[in-house]
């Protein structure tokens, strides 16, 4: 590595701690309202309840345990990927809070992102204490992930977060045309909720249905990391290769819209 | 060489037009329908290095869109423009190291933290070393007075106490041209001047160039030898202040509070300039700068005054006063700088 590429990856490193660090005690300001937001990420642990009332009286494929299981996994792979930046964005363009940070020279998508992981940080201890509480209420789920799980789970839960944030990102983008970008996020939530695994494991789905949701971005953000943690059967380079074709496809739109959209941008109300 | 150089800048904005009511809702949402506003029209100046340069006109004449140009947050619809040799809409870091624009209303610094904090960002994203970092932040605090407010959230400061902290925010990597837009906007008296006393301070230790919009007269007077005004998107006026000022607004309002005892009548006050308004004992005249001293001394001798106040005309009573005459650097070429357009 040349000295002036070691150079421009110390900078880097070092606005990426201080976003972290900084974002970190802007997020740890909200910490009563992040109790909430944890809790608002706990849907799966209600369609535990449902499916294991349905898995105690009928036969669906799956035990009580391993329903439990894999509704852990699912409100993990939720706590770690929520993502609101088209919120955020919106209202930068919208009320023209985009313009001082065009002035700087870093693209504005570092702060949203790194700001988004430092919230991870933030929430970690509530989630910690809703699995201790999980694991009081379903004493048999217990379970300790294999090393294998636990590197390719971790690994694909921050790529799931990545395709999340890039997708969204992408929409964000539209706020340069349309004045509330936030309803097409709205409108995706809908595929999302059904596609990605949240309300049921894939193996319950339809075969076809099953081999076209596989197709879409949905599974990789929910299904996917959760079934690695859990050790269902996934396809593991399959999932890794649409993950990557998802994201090539999201970047590169992104950054068309980018673009076109900052010519477009006429600093309203700056 | 001039660092800034404008030549038949012009932005057009494409309008919607929408009538009121049920129907045009219905019309606006089925067939919707835009008209263009120019709201710069072929405007040409040209900024030497360290020059402080007022930016004046009305509101919606067209000086934020021309700031925004100049720092590359939109893009002109046709002519060019050049800041520190870059074409600003490149946006170029190498460019944007060197300028800062600073918006009366709009802040960069996060509402929950610190100053400090945000500084601490900043710092990163120019690649301050730590001493630097610390020397820089020490300096201008100094110089804005805010030391010890930058260690309390943002939204426990008071506007002019944010308004100083956005300036170091904003100065922190030492640009060299600053774009000022309403910078005293809503602050009071004191934290006015305390700013226009930085601005000056910050110009003369640095040699930075600064191009500054102001509704308020007096920021412009303190800082400016050079105003350019514009108005309905053309620059009308490209000059030193002093003949602006002399030749537009050659008059002062005079406000005149009377002990009630006295029969005060638009008869009785007529020598004493143009009345402007009489409501009880209560007067404001009009007076010539070149009467002012004689016409107040007569006041004082001919009445019982309770309280008496001279000020400038508005900012907007001149500029009006301009785009009346319809003045040009080519009708008073020994006043005003040449336009580089024509």
């Amino acid at each position: 590595m040349s000295a002036p590429q070691l150079k421009a990856l110390q900078h880097s490193w070092k606005i990426a701690r201080t976003l972290i660090s900084v974002y970190y005690a802007y997020m740890v300001e909200y910490r009563a309202e992040l109790i909430f937001w944890v809790l608002s990420g706990s849907f799966p642990l209600i369609f535990l309840g449902l499916w294991d009332q349905a898995a105690q009286s009928t036969d669906v494929g799956f035990t009580p345990t391993e329903f439990a299981r894999y509704f852990l996994a699912v409100f993990l792979a939720r706590q770690f990927t929520v993502v609101w930046v088209i919120w955020d964005f919106e209202k930068e363009v919208v009320q023209g809070k985009l313009s001082p940070l065009l002035l700087q020279p870093i693209d504005p998508v570092w702060r949203h992102f790194f700001g988004h992981l430092a919230e991870r940080l933030t929430r970690m201890p509530f989630i910690i204490l809703l699995i201790g509480l999980f694991c009081l209420l379903y004493p048999d789920a217990i379970w300790i992930p294999t090393p294998y799980a636990c590197f390719w789970g971790t690994l694909t839960l921050f790529l799931s977060f990545c395709l999340r944030f890039l997708i969204q990102y992408t929409f964000a983008m539209l706020s340069f045309w349309v004045e509330r970008a936030t309803a097409i996020q709205q409108f995706w939530f809908l595929f999302y909720t059904f596609l990605s695994g949240m309300i049921a494991p894939l193996e319950l789905f339809p075969d076809p249905i099953r081999e076209f949701a596989l197709w879409t971005p949905f599974p990789y953000l929910v299904y996917f990391p959760a079934s690695l943690l859990v050790g269902l059967p996934v396809d593991l380079r399959r999932g890794l290769v649409t993950i990557m074709l998802w994201g090539a496809i999201a970047l590169t739109l992104n950054r068309v819209l980018w673009r076109k959209g900052l010519k477009k941008y006429s600093g309203m109300g700056a | 060489m001039p660092i800034i150089n404008v030549q038949n800048l012009s932005k057009v904005y494409p309008v919607a037009n929408k009538d009121p009511g049920l129907k045009g809702t219905l019309r606006h949402f089925f067939r919707r329908t835009y008209h263009n506003i120019e709201a710069v029209k072929q405007v040409s100046f040209q900024i030497e290095p360290g020059e402080i340069v007022g930016f004046l006109g009305p509101n919606g004449a067209g000086k934020t869109t021309t700031l925004k140009m100049l720092t590359g947050l939109i893009h002109p619809s046709t002519g060019s423009v050049s800041v520190s040799g870059h074409r600003p809409f490149d946006r170029k870091n190498t460019f944007l190291r060197q300028i800062t624009l600073i918006m009366g209303q709009k802040q960069q610094l996060i509402w929950d933290l610190p100053a400090l904090d945000s500084l601490r960002i900043n710092a990163a994203i120019y690649n301050l070393s730590d001493v630097e970092f610390r020397d820089r932040v020490g300096e201008l605090a100094e110089m804005l007075d805010i030391q010890a407010q930058l260690k309390q959230p943002v939204r426990k400061l008071s506007l002019g106490e944010r308004m100083k902290a956005e300036m170091l925010a904003a100065l922190i990597h030492r640009p060299q041209v600053l774009f000022l837009d309403e910078p005293t906007l809503g602050l009071d008296v004191n934290a006015q001047v305390a700013v226009r006393q930085f601005l000056q301070d910050y110009n003369q230790k640095y040699g930075a160039t600064i191009l500054l919009t102001s509704h308020y007269m007096a920021d412009i007077t303190a800082l400016c030898d050079r105003v350019l005004v514009i108005h309905k998107g053309s620059l009308i006026y490209d000059g030193q202040l002093d003949r602006l000022l002399d030749q537009f607004a050659p008059y002062r309002e005079v406000s005149v509070e009377f002990e009630r005892t006295q029969d005060i009548s638009p008869q009785s006050l007529k020598p004493y300039g143009k009345l402007q308004n009489l409501s009880g004992c209560k007067a404001t005249f009009l007076v010539s700068t070149q009467d002012l001293t004689n016409t107040v001394s007569a006041l004082l001798n001919n009445f019982t005054i309770q309280d008496l106040t001279v000020t400038e005309p508005p900012i907007e009573d001149v500029i009006g006063r301009v785009f009346q005459a319809g003045i040009t650097p080519e009708q008073d070429a020994a006043a005003a700088r040449p336009i580089l357009s024509s």
